[in-house]
């Protein structure tokens, strides 16, 4: 366990220092999540009681999802990992006395966690100050907020999972490019990135909701946003524990795989 | 002790013709082609050697070190090192090596590599006593006084090699694995890397198995040459042996290279 430590130690010390990165992407999400909130300002003013969540909540969606950018969005994926599958560096990896797996968890963790503390605060703090129904509100009650970490953790968890499987599919293939691009448009889609789930329509939501997608950002989300019966969320929680456990085990097997038949590459 | 018998390995490569219809052609259907990279290796290495491995490129060095380093499994052959198999266990078994692969690099590219060295320590569960006897020992050989609270992107090559036999000898391996450890070095680091090579041989008895294009490497390290050519093994000797009076190192091996046809 002291080296996992050891390692994710050692990521987030390294993410601190990318100062210029953070700034770029605080602006990058303030104006982004301003625009997404202003385009769902537009729809609501035709009809407010066509949406499935009040825009107050939206906002409270946009906003925490804006903040906590690293930890939910699957495509931050971390370059140099798919370099060193391509280029042959992990080669490095394997010989240590150490599981691929669990270091590359430990690091993606640490690297979404550094990203995420460098980016919250200043986020959190203006979206909380700007004018009901634009800014953030505070969560229905202790309950719901208690509820919210824990789900936000898990979903960090179900995030860094599924990139392992890419991670672990890319061992297989010559560039990683193609497997990227799709996880990319899938992900964004799925997980409710760019359209909140209860946003679509019923019988489509009621499978996504089901899949390992919603697992990610959608649970938390909407706990803390307060769109969620109690029934609901304890379901979701049960589906986060699922996916969670359902995708470690196979991206173990997937590396198991991958380090018996790996070519590096390269003299 | 390192024992390596009848180890073959084969690669499939994707081949075609040049030429877009070529290309859109071979999305359907592909011609491989099989590459023998290592047939029928053996050799046994005693504890204390230091044996150079030599050959042209493509010749099966690299598979071998990666082989030797529990990366590769080979198709069949067996291979014993201190009675591990190395791509079996490979876990247990890395604990007790140490590896340089010339052309990669191990040291966290933004951080110190003071950061690498430590992060090194845990992997290894070094204790402590050990770590701080083996870095200052590490430190002094190499002179890595200034370097070690550099980031790695800062370094030149032939710093970044020190730091690099360093990192791989924190945990004070038996055996250590160098994979063209003076590719494109100057001849001051050169020089450097080899003396290190040797004293580090001579203090603590580490066997070593290096590879390497530079004759010179050989002749100031290697009592024992193992030759390898199109994946077989065709000469195992002492430098005295293919040499002849009053020819250089580059000669004799270019004439080696030219006899048997690699």
């Amino acid at each position: 366990m002291k080296k996992y430590i050891a390692f994710f130690r050692l990521r987030f010390a390294m993410g601190l220092q990318y100062r210029s990165a953070a700034l770029a992407g605080m602006v990058t999400q303030f104006v982004w999540g301003a625009m997404e909130i202003l385009v769902f300002r537009a729809f609501y003013e035709a009809d407010a009681a066509a949406f499935p969540m009040s825009l107050e909540a939206t906002a409270s969606y946009i906003w925490m999802q804006q903040a906590f950018l690293a930890f939910f969005m699957v495509y931050f994926m971390e370059n140099e990992l798919f370099d060193a599958i391509k280029d042959g560096n992990v080669a490095y990896e394997l010989c240590r006395p150490i599981r691929i797996y669990d270091m590359w968890f430990a690091r993606s963790i640490a690297n979404r966690s550094s990203r995420a503390a460098l980016r919250c605060i200043p986020i959190l703090l203006v979206a909380a100050f700007l004018p009901k129904p634009y800014g953030i509100s505070a969560p229905a009650d202790l309950q719901h907020f208690l509820l919210f970490l824990l789900t936000m953790f898990l979903g960090v968890l179900a995030v860094v999972a599924f990139c392992m499987i890419v991670y672990g599919l890319a061992f297989f293939t010559i560039s990683p490019e193609g497997l990227r691009i799709f996880f990319y448009s899938v992900t964004e889609f799925f997980t409710g990135a760019v359209i909140p789930l209860p946003f679509f329509p019923d019988p489509v939501r009621r499978m996504m909701e089901y899949l390992p997608f919603a697992a990610m950002q959608n649970v938390p989300l909407r706990i803390y946003s307060g769109s969620m019966t109690d029934s609901e969320m304890f379901s979701a929680v049960g589906l986060q524990v699922f996916w969670l456990v359902a995708m470690i085990l196979f991206g173990r097997l997937l590396f198991a795989r991958a380090e018996r038949r790996a070519v590096v590459q390269g003299g | 002790m390192i024992t390596m018998e009848h180890i073959c390995k084969t690669y499939r490569i994707a081949k075609r013709n040049a030429g877009f219809a070529e290309a859109c052609k071979s999305l359907f259907h592909r011609e491989y082609e099989e590459i023998h990279a290592l047939s029928d290796i053996s050799f046994t290495i005693g504890d204390g050697e230091i044996v150079g491995y030599i050959g042209p490129n493509g010749a099966g060095k690299s598979s071998t070190i990666k082989i030797l380093s529990g990366i590769l499994t080979p198709d069949s052959g067996s291979c014993l090192v201190d009675g591990h198999i190395p791509w079996k266990d490979r876990t247990a078994y890395v604990r007790g090596i140490g590896v340089v692969f010339g052309q990669r690099s191990q040291l966290w590219w933004d951080v110190p590599v003071i950061d690498t060295f430590q992060l090194l320590q845990e992997i290894y569960s070094i204790p402590d006593a050990l770590y701080r006897n083996n870095l200052e020992e590490l430190t002094d050989l190499l002179d890595l006084h200034e370097l070690l609270r550099t980031p790695a992107r800062q370094l030149s090559l032939g710093q970044r090699m020190r730091c690099e036999l360093a990192a791989s000898l924190l945990h004070s391996p038996k055996i250590l694995f160098l994979d063209e450890p003076t590719i494109g070095l100057d001849a001051v680091s050169k020089l450097a890397v080899r003396d290190f090579i040797r004293k580090q041989n001579e203090a603590h008895g580490t066997t070593v198995i290096l590879t390497t294009h530079d004759m010179q490497d050989i002749e100031a390290l290697a009592k024992r040459i193992i030759l390898i050519g199109k994946g077989h093994i065709l000469m195992d000797g002492t430098l005295a042996d293919i040499q002849k009076g009053g020819e250089s190192i580059d000669e004799t091996v270019a004439e080696l290279y030219r006899a048997y046809d690699i």
